[in-house]
């Protein structure tokens, strides 16, 4: 509320808004960014590079696992619940991997966003990454703004007709692409690339990929800014969570205003007046992929890209002025500038701190119960009814169905015992027992469920209920895994 | 535009220039930004979608039927047809299941597993009802878990049970009966071999003068089908009497309710209503619940 006050606002509309009409729909405003150079605009290209780089080419990236287990470096396999991630393999049960890795985006998004604002949504977001390259390919076809403006105001030529036949065409082959290179991740790549050009490949595969050719084709080419300013919810949260420390990027109203041409500035110079840097080229604006107007202070159409940055940088440098008149910039320090005061830069904030804690804190448990994870489960479940068996000899059996998890990539022979009962034989459906004991042979990458039964002779209390542990050991590298159940007697 | 809504003062937000709704929380306005072009369009085609639904799918209720749609799909009918698929997809294990003899089913842990799953959910479908959902068992029925068998415990016995029953009305079901004592015997001699029967099994006391005398009735009257020492004849269906193990009771009342009245419980036969492999499934099932011979 404090820095809105300081800050003239100026009116966001340069006309005043129509009074008594009422307009229930809006068409959308066509926007044309302009292209522009820069240092942003490049560390953008090549977040662009690295980010797609990553999404078309992940799924074709090999690791080997043995002869048991695909070798995909990345793969969500359904079909027999895995998902490989490298060295990391995860079995549905862990799926809380998954549910840490959300914790810490979220985390890092709200880091990102204590430290220097809608960072993710300038640079990062899928959803600016496309329009990105769906803006290069419409510049490169039907030329830059002015070119691009004056084709769609004029009449339909042959020359506009192919221009935009060949815009669409290109903007379905990528969106397409994009289809295709997201089920490569739920299937072998290579091969299922063969299965789709040879239309073999499963009715799903088609489907996905016709979906998000689909939204792809119209998030990137049609909604653009319209996801970010009506579906999008992160803004909204964003501007919750935001303070007056982050670096936003800001028009330094004090350094530009008044606005006027370099001529006018220099006279007021020289007559001692006040005059801004602005020089109201508008550069910032045709520039912005989103249609904002930087100038008006922070927005929620804003995405925070830095491109009106470039823009401007590059006005002032041919105007002979100190860059930097829309620069990353915190409502503190406009505040400050207001006063007179000197800047103020603080990182460590009391939120960046607790952020950054949280960050170490949830990767470290990931990290440590990766490292820690055991090849080897058990599990074990009593049976419900009946909850004990009297048998003929007057002795008790209680029945347990457990369940032998091996997660490495090679059977595995398991030897299994109760701890708990001294008395108890123990016999395992189904198997005899041999001299190692109960031994049981769980395949590679499998479980086995077997039945047990615990018979025990001896007399026991009415109602009794004594803590009993199956114990499972591997014969071969003697790691084990507990389970703890009950007997249960009459 | 409802009259509350008039009733409050339209304005236009300075910051903005935007005209306002004239609600107001807390002095936050609501700003009464019109909505995208597009997300009216998007309202028209959902409609659209709904009619071409309309005529694709079944959708509207006529009198005594609906309409069907063009498709001619149908929820029941696209059961039935995953149904198919997944009996095909079993095909091959259900084979396998089928040819394999029934005692070589469990020394095969693959075939084990394969049994044990199908005969579990038969089991839940038609055994638990009188069984107890673990076979744990009910008065009258009996505890399939316990190696006390009254028609036998061997995988050829559970199968002939479960495929002809007992009492069923299958002349190869299994037809022995308890037979009703209370016209045959006094009220003291019913009491006097209740005593002797608890006695066999240490269920009750054996000093007791009436065991004495119910050992002499006993000899007279149900040795015959359950043997001299008590311990029963599967052939008939008769109950060993020397293993604490009851399927009606222990105690006295219902011992002596049992001899005056009989008994006769009833085990249905399966043949009819289940697949021989299905059988076999659930023979196995029972066999290794714990008590299987």
């Amino acid at each position: 509320m404090t820095a809105a006050a300081l800050k003239p606002q100026p009116p966001r509309k340069t006309e005043p808004a129509a009074p008594a009409e009422e307009v229930l729909y809006a068409a959308r405003r066509a926007i044309y960014p302009q292209s522009v150079h820069g240092r942003l605009r490049t560390t953008k290209w090549v977040l662009l590079a690295i980010t797609l780089g990553i999404y078309y080419f992940l799924p074709f990236v090999r690791w080997d696992r043995g002869p048991d287990a695909p070798n995909q470096a990345v793969l969500i396999d359904f079909p027999t619940r895995r998902f490989y991630f490298f060295f990391i393999e995860i079995w549905p049960q862990e799926f809380y991997y998954l549910a840490g890795l959300l914790i810490l985006a979220a985390l890092i998004l709200f880091l990102m966003n204590a430290v220097a604002g809608r960072v993710w949504c300038g640079y990062l977001c899928p959803q600016t990454v496309w329009t990105d390259l769906f803006l290069a390919v419409e510049r490169l076809i039907e030329g830059d703004r002015r070119e691009h403006m004056l084709a769609d105001a004029g009449p339909w030529t042959l020359e506009k007709v192919a221009h935009k036949t060949l815009k669409h065409s290109v903007w379905l082959l990528l969106a397409w692409w994009t289809g295709g290179a997201w089920v490569l991740y739920f299937a072998d790549a290579p091969s299922l690339v063969w299965d789709l050009a040879t239309f073999q490949a499963p009715t799903v595969a088609y489907a996905s990929i016709a979906v998000l050719t689909f939204t792809t084709y119209t998030l990137a080419g049609h909604m653009r800014e319209q996801v970010c300013t009506y579906m999008c919810p992160w803004p909204r949260i964003q501007a919750a969570l935001t303070d007056e420390y982050a670096l936003n990027v800001t028009y330094l109203y004090d350094r530009g205003e008044p606005r006027g041409s370099v001529k006018k500035a220099a006279v007021a110079r020289a007559a001692g007046e006040k005059a801004g840097d602005c020089i109201d080229c508008n550069q910032c604006v045709n520039v912005c992929p989103t249609g904002v107007d930087i100038r008006h202070g922070m927005q929620l159409e804003c995405i925070q890209c830095g491109l009106c940055i470039d823009a401007c940088n590059n006005v002032m440098d041919k105007i002979s002025r100190p860059r930097g008149l829309i620069a990353y910039e915190s409502e503190k320090n406009l505040e400050a500038r207001a006063a007179g005061l000197p800047p103020v830069r603080r990182i460590v904030r009391p939120r960046t701190v607790l952020y950054t804690a949280l960050i170490a804190l949830v990767g470290g448990i990931m990290i440590y119960s990766l490292a820690d994870r055991s090849t080897e489960g058990l599990a074990a479940i009593h049976d419900r009814n009946p909850v004990f068996v009297r048998l003929s000899d007057g002795a008790l059996r209680n029945a347990y169905t457990v369940r032998l998890i091996n997660k490495k990539l090679e059977p595995r022979r398991f030897v299994l015992t109760l701890d708990g009962l001294p008395d108890a034989r123990i016999a395992v459906v189904g198997t005899e027992s041999g001299p190692e004991g109960d031994v049981l042979t769980v395949g590679p990458d499998q479980t086995l469920e077997a039945r047990v039964l615990v018979t025990h002779a001896g007399k026991l209390d009415a109602g009794a209920s004594i803590p009993v542990f199956f114990r499972i050991r591997d014969l071969t590298s003697g790691e084990t895994a507990i389970a703890k159940d009950h007997f249960i007697g009459p | 535009m409802s009259t509350a809504h008039d009733s409050h003062d339209k304005g236009v937000d300075a910051a903005t220039g935007t005209p306002t709704t004239g609600h107001e929380w807390d002095g936050i306005q609501e700003l009464n930004n019109p909505l995208p072009r597009w997300w009216l369009w998007t309202f028209y085609a959902t409609i659209l979608w709904a009619i071409g639904y309309w005529v694709v799918y079944p959708a509207w209720p006529l009198v005594s039927s609906f309409t069907p749609g063009l498709s001619g799909w149908h929820s029941r009918s696209a059961v039935v047809e995953q149904l198919a698929d997944l009996q095909k997809l079993r095909a091959v294990s259900s084979a396998k299941l089928a040819n394999v003899p029934l005692d070589e089913i469990e020394k095969n842990p693959e075939l084990l597993n394969l049994a044990r799953a199908e005969g579990r959910v038969a089991f839940a479908d038609n055994c638990a009802p009188c069984h107890g959902a673990g076979g744990g068992g009910a008065k009258g029925f009996p505890n399939l878990n316990d190696d006390d068998w009254l028609w036998g415990g061997t995988l050829e016995q559970i199968s002939a049970t479960i495929t002809h029953g007992a009492r069923s009305g299958d002349d190869e079901g299994h037809q022995g009966n308890m037979m009703a004592f209370g016209p045959i015997l006094t009220k003291a001699e019913i009491s006097d071999v209740a005593d002797y029967v608890r006695s066999l099994s240490g269920t009750g006391p054996k000093d007791l003068p009436s065991v004495q005398k119910g050992a002499a009735v006993f000899a007279a009257n149900c040795a015959a089908c359950h043997g001299e020492d008590g311990k029963g004849n599967q052939e008939l269906g008769s109950k060993n009497l020397t293993d604490g193990i009851w399927l009606y009771g222990g105690d006295k009342a219902t011992i002596v309710q049992t001899i005056t009245n009989g008994r006769g419980g009833v085990m249905p036969a399966w043949t009819s209503r289940l697949s021989p492999t299905t059988i076999k499934a659930l023979t196995v099932y029972v066999h290794t619940l714990g008590g299987g011979q």
